[in-house]
């Protein structure tokens, strides 16, 4: 195995890792403040659809990703009125979200069916990238690094910042955070919003630099394995880059293993890992009993403070 | 021609009157064909061509018939009632256009005698359902011979869906024909099970370059592995469709897939009374399989052997299944000479020499 060899595996895993890690880190976030939002499939599509679309009317991938990013959050809001100003169940709601980005984004897209834009790839110097070693530093496309950025940023938010111990306050007991003159609603709103461009983003990583096209449902499902993702994670932002990037070095493990003739596993096994390792994971920290530690206490609950 | 979206058939009762108001009091005095399609039409692959042959009935024979699609049908239990609406529409002719709607189509075709059905590339017949098929091996068996002469390295990339006789025969007739052009030559095949997940094809096809492939060709649906192979420099070939605005450097040439004269056919003998319950399995010489014209990057000589490919399986004087052919343990399966049946290949699961496979 020559270091190109190994370098161009790297970059793949990449290419798999990052929209998971996007999406699953926007959750994270909504999942903190004690709401569960399903839609994360849809959020992915419309941002996809989004992207791409600004791209193409705007030659601009930087505006396409500002799209994108706009695109989840207006998708994310539909979800956030009916669950936060009419407390309709979060679950039934995720779903309709995620139905509903998949019809909504294949009518958006159908005047952009069959054309392309330019990827948006590097934007570093093509001599900084032009060494195998160099690349793996400044190869990749701008969300690459925004993503892994934010691991970091969305970390010292939620541990070191007052509005993220208000955020965390909400989603652990949001009764006590009302009655201390937070406004339970409106962090939800925010925390939402901040899911739904995330995913958005992540969605557009599909359109605009994997295959700089639109297709219909082209995400495929990734956005249940960026749910997965945060409840393999833990609720915790350093084992979500090391979950996410688990997960993709999976999936690009199960296709090279395929190339190489390796037939050890049935594909369904590789297909199954990520909610697999999920579910051994939630049994690994059920028996410590430390769930309830981890798990955010009103997550999925509606938030009735008048009752 | 009247359009509906499965989500309309899905609001209501009404939805099928609903329609039936909508179109022109004239147009019930045409016969109504319908169809059943997996993806959306703008797809540019396989519900793409399936539509463009449906579109062909409308211009030959508009004036007597009215064609009707529904997109986007699952190949669940859901295709049930979807299909049944066509039929209780007043459709007397059913497309059903992938494998998985097999069994839904032959239930339905029990409840509704006097309605026929078409299925594609499936095997359950009756009294009421027809089945067809396009030899799209014989296309593979083209581009095996342009990869072979055009590969560098040797090393050609499969990027299969699932393993059933359909992918089996285009992995086996590409790997013949690339070693007809070059005896050394290797396939390396995986198979991503699904026929449309753009990520995973890019990532498979960047996996398969990775392990020294420069031509890869796709079995399944969308153009994200041209496009990774247009970023890298390196060739493919369509499928389904002319891909080449989606890579217009990668893009050697691709299968398309010809429906339209056999809808027309299949809708004419429905209007004259004698259609009838056939198995139909057309390739190049029918006109259902065509090559699309070859890019720059197609070597005069390598455009020369894949014409004759095309030319011999016109005039019926060329196989590629014909023998010697070797499995991957390198048994000889099929004697020199002999040619395998098509009754044979339509159940073939076992790989030939060269490929090199997971399963």
């Amino acid at each position: 195995m020559s270091l190109d060899f190994i370098i161009a595996a790297i970059i793949t895993v990449v290419g798999l890792t990052t929209p998971i890690l996007l999406a699953g880190l926007g959750e994270l976030v909504v999942e903190k403040s004690g709401v569960l939002n399903l839609g994360v499939e849809g959020m992915m599509l419309v941002g996809a659809i989004s992207g791409f679309g600004v791209t193409v009317f705007t030659f601009n991938p930087w505006l396409g990703v500002l799209g994108a990013a706009a695109g989840g959050a207006a998708a994310s809001m539909l979800f956030a009125v009916l669950v936060l100003q009419l407390n309709s169940n979060q679950v039934a709601t995720g779903l309709a979200l995620t139905i509903f980005g998949t019809g909504l984004s294949s009518l958006l897209g159908l005047s952009f069916t069959g054309r392309i834009i330019v990827p948006f790839l590097s934007v570093f110097p093509d001599w900084l990238a032009k060494d195998p070693v160099w690349r793996l530093f400044f190869g990749h496309s701008p969300i690459v690094y925004f993503a892994i950025l934010m691991i970091p940023l969305t970390s010292w938010f939620l541990k070191s910042t007052r509005a993220g111990l208000i955020l965390r306050a909400v989603g652990e007991n949001d009764l006590s955070a009302h009655s201390i003159g937070y406004s339970v609603v409106g962090v939800r709103y925010a925390a939402i919003a901040f899911g739904g461009a995330m995913a958005g983003i992540g969605g557009c990583y599909f359109s605009m630099v994997i295959t700089p096209m639109w297709a219909e449902k082209m995400t495929a499902g990734r956005g249940w394995i960026a749910l997965a993702l945060v409840v393999f994670a833990g609720w915790r932002t350093g084992r979500l880059l090391a979950g996410a990037y688990f997960f993709g070095i999976l999936m690009a493990l199960e296709l090279y293993a395929k190339a190489s003739g390796f037939s050890f596993l049935p594909s369904q096994f590789w297909a199954a890992m990520p909610y697999a390792m999920t579910v051994v994971a939630l049994s690994f920290i059920s028996s410590r009993g430390t769930a309830g530690a981890n798990a955010p206490a009103c997550l999925g609950k509606p938030f009735l403070p008048s009752s | 021609m009247t359009k509906i979206s499965r989500r309309t058939l899905f609001k209501g009762a009404g939805a099928a009157s609903l329609a039936a108001l909508a179109s022109p009091a004239l147009a019930e005095d045409k016969v109504k064909v319908g169809f059943i399609f997996l993806g959306p039409i703008g797809d540019y692959g396989w519900t793409w061509a399936h539509n463009k042959g449906r579109m062909q009935i409308d211009t030959e024979l508009g004036d007597k018939v009215e064609t009707i699609y529904v997109e986007n049908v699952a190949e669940d239990a859901s295709a049930i009632p979807v299909i049944r609406d066509l039929a209780q529409q007043g459709c007397k002719l059913i497309f059903t256009t992938s494998y998985g709607y097999m069994d839904q189509t032959v239930q339905v075709a029990g409840e509704f005698p006097d309605v026929k059905f078409e299925h594609c590339t499936g095997f359950k017949r009756a009294d009421n359902v027809a089945t067809y098929n396009s030899k799209f091996h014989e296309g593979r068996a083209v581009l095996g011979t342009i990869a072979g002469k055009l590969s560098k390295s040797g090393v050609l990339g499969y990027l299969g869906s699932y393993k059933v006789p359909e992918v089996v025969l285009g992995v086996n007739s590409f790997a013949l024909a690339a070693q007809k052009q070059n005896p050394a030559a290797t396939v390396k095949l995986v198979m991503i099970d699904s026929w449309f997940d753009p990520p995973k094809e890019a990532a498979a096809t960047e996996t398969l370059i990775n392990l020294g492939c420069d031509i890869v060709t796709t079995h399944t649906d969308s153009p994200g592995p041209l496009q990774i192979l247009e970023q890298k420099g390196l060739h493919g070939f369509g499928q389904g469709a002319d891909m080449s605005t989606f890579a217009p450097n990668a893009h050697l040439t691709a299968i398309e897939d010809i429906w339209g004269p056999y809808y027309v056919e299949r809708t004419k003998a429905l209007l004259d009374g004698s259609w009838k319950s056939i198995d139909t399995w057309d390739g190049f010489k029918e006109g259902t399989v065509v090559i699309s014209a070859y890019s720059k990057d197609v070597t005069p000589e390598a455009a020369a052997e894949a014409d004759k490919v095309q030319a011999g399986y016109k005039a019926g004087t060329y196989n590629i299944f014909t023998g010697p052919i070797y499995d991957q343990t390198g048994a000889l399966k099929v004697k020199e000479g002999d040619v395998i049946a098509d009754a044979d290949l339509a159940v073939m699961d076992w790989f030939v020499k060269g490929v090199e496979s997971a399963s």
